[in-house]
């Protein structure tokens, strides 16, 4: 999404090009093109385009990439400051998760 | 096969009133939801075929759900499904049990044959069902086992919404069932155009937007979500309003208490409904800058509409409080959006709670000492 941007340098997304094998999962599978692929490996993009949502470090087949995957919701946050990183949840409605 | 249709039948009368049809779609024991035509009898049993059309009931039950009104979950129960009169090669279309997302699908499927695979995400859309890990490739690949797919259809691929791919591991689902996994596209009105170009994505389907329709669709839960925590707060403004010197002033809490309650709401309006909607026009990157800002600005015309009835601090405490409240929703509508990283949300939160806490308690002390001060 190029019109809509939020915070730059925030990503915790690496990709270790070494490992890729070139088979383009990541780049199916970003909803936000964050990689591009000429050539024989993937290749970072648009760090700033990743919302870290996990979807390019679940499917790689050689954990050539690595995220630290969340939901980006405040409630969901402050849910995990109270209870901790791994209890946390959101509770809203049905518009948010 | 039995199983499924069993529970199909419960829930399908838990969900929707309609009687009996007497259409020959009727069977024993079982009630029929509207959205059924009839049934398709395949190798692995009978399967509800799903009218492409949606109908008052399906648009009342979205509307009441975005407002979220009544049941929080709206979902249906998950099993097969077909649309038109698929065969043996048809399509597999793999979507979440959340009602909305299955209407989204089956509207945009017109014309189309396909099996629908509904998986059961405990009513949860694709994306955040993905998100918590209920859509996952254990689901997929254990319906596709329990549904007896490999007898209903010659191929051996299913194909998933891309945005499910946080939760699916496709290796995993073939792994699982022996079914390859596709990403297809995002959205499921590019469905038949992915399967008709031989389920290819173009780049424009594998993108994810965030139009302004898609904004304002989202407005209704923000508003109802500020529904319960309105509930106490405007008592206890008027409460609040009426303290003075003479201990308690019901008139002083009436006019004090009702210009704090317009300020909140406009609050809300400003952080749940205009930040939303005008969210790329609004400046900053930050949701709390953008609802900070969108405040700061319904504020001023608040100040300027109230500015002959009461004096500058009355003004300004309400500015601070209207300011806080629309920087604070509109932070949380970065749950809603879907572009925004957990790393950034953290690090906007830790500094715009403080500011936003920070305003409300000067507006606070600002509100309580003036009738003293006056
Ligand atoms: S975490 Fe999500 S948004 Fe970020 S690169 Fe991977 S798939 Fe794209
Ligand atoms: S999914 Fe992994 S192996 Fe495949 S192209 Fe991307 S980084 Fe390389």
């Amino acid at each position: 999404m190029k019109d809509m941007r939020y915070i730059d340098n925030m990503a915790s997304l690496t990709l270790h090009t070494d490992l890729c094998i070139g088979c383009g999962l990541c780049t199916t599978v970003c909803p936000h093109g964050v990689f591009s692929q000429e050539g024989p490996r993937a290749r970072i993009e648009d760090l700033n385009g990743c919302m870290e949502c996990g979807a390019c470090a679940v499917n790689c087949p050689v954990a050539a990439i690595s995220v630290d995957p969340g939901v980006g919701c405040a409630a969901y946050i402050i849910s995990g400051w109270i209870h901790g990183k791994d209890k946390a949840s959101c509770g809203g409605g049905t518009g948010c998760c | 096969m039995d199983n499924d249709l069993m529970a199909f039948g419960v829930r399908a009368a838990k969900a929707d009133d309609i009687p009996s049809c007497g259409d020959g779609r009727e069977r024993p024991g079982y009630r029929v939801c509207g959205f059924v035509t009839s049934f398709l009898e395949t190798p692995v049993g009978p399967v509800p075929v799903v009218s492409t059309d949606l109908g008052w009931r399906d648009y009342g039950g979205g509307f009441s759900a975005r407002w979220n009104l009544g049941r929080s979950h709206y979902s249906i129960a998950p099993g097969l499904y077909a649309v038109g009169a698929p065969d043996a090669v048809a399509p597999v279309l793999v979507t979440a049990n959340y009602k909305m997302s299955f209407d989204a699908l089956r509207e945009a499927l017109i014309g189309c044959d396909a099996w629908l695979l509904v998986v059961d995400t405990t009513g949860i859309n694709v994306w955040c069902a993905a998100g918590k890990g209920v859509f996952s490739a254990a689901q997929v690949g254990a319906l596709v086992v329990k549904t007896g797919l490999k007898a209903l259809v010659s191929h051996r691929h299913v194909i998933l919404p891309q945005l499910s791919a946080s939760g699916v591991r496709a290796r995993d689902v073939k792994k699982i069932c022996g079914f390859t996994a596709l990403f297809g596209p995002i959205r499921a009105s590019d469905v038949p155009a992915f399967i008709q170009g031989g389920m290819r994505a173009d780049t424009a389907m594998r993108r994810v937007t965030f139009t302004f329709k898609e904004r304002l669709r989202l407005t209704p839960v923000e508003l109802s979500l500020t529904g319960k925590p309105l509930l106490w707060a405007l008592p206890v403004l008027f409460l609040l309003s009426g303290i003075g010197p003479g201990i308690f002033s019901l008139s002083q809490a009436v006019t004090r208490g009702g210009v704090a309650c317009v300020a909140l709401l406009t609050g809300v309006l400003s952080g749940a409904f205009i930040t939303p909607v005008l969210l790329p026009l609004l400046p900053g990157r930050a949701f709390s800058v953008k609802g900070g800002l969108a405040g700061l600005v319904c504020g001023l015309g608040l100040c300027v509409f109230y500015g002959g009835r009461f004096d500058l601090r009355i003004l300004a405490a309400l500015l601070l409080w209207l300011v806080a409240v629309s920087s604070w929703l509109a932070m949380n509508f970065t749950g809603a959006t879907p572009y925004t990283s957990p790393t950034g949300v953290e690090y906007e939160m830790k500094r715009a709670i403080p500011l936003q806490i920070g305003a409300v308690v000067l507006g606070m002390i600002i509100w309580l000492a003036a009738p003293f001060t006056g």
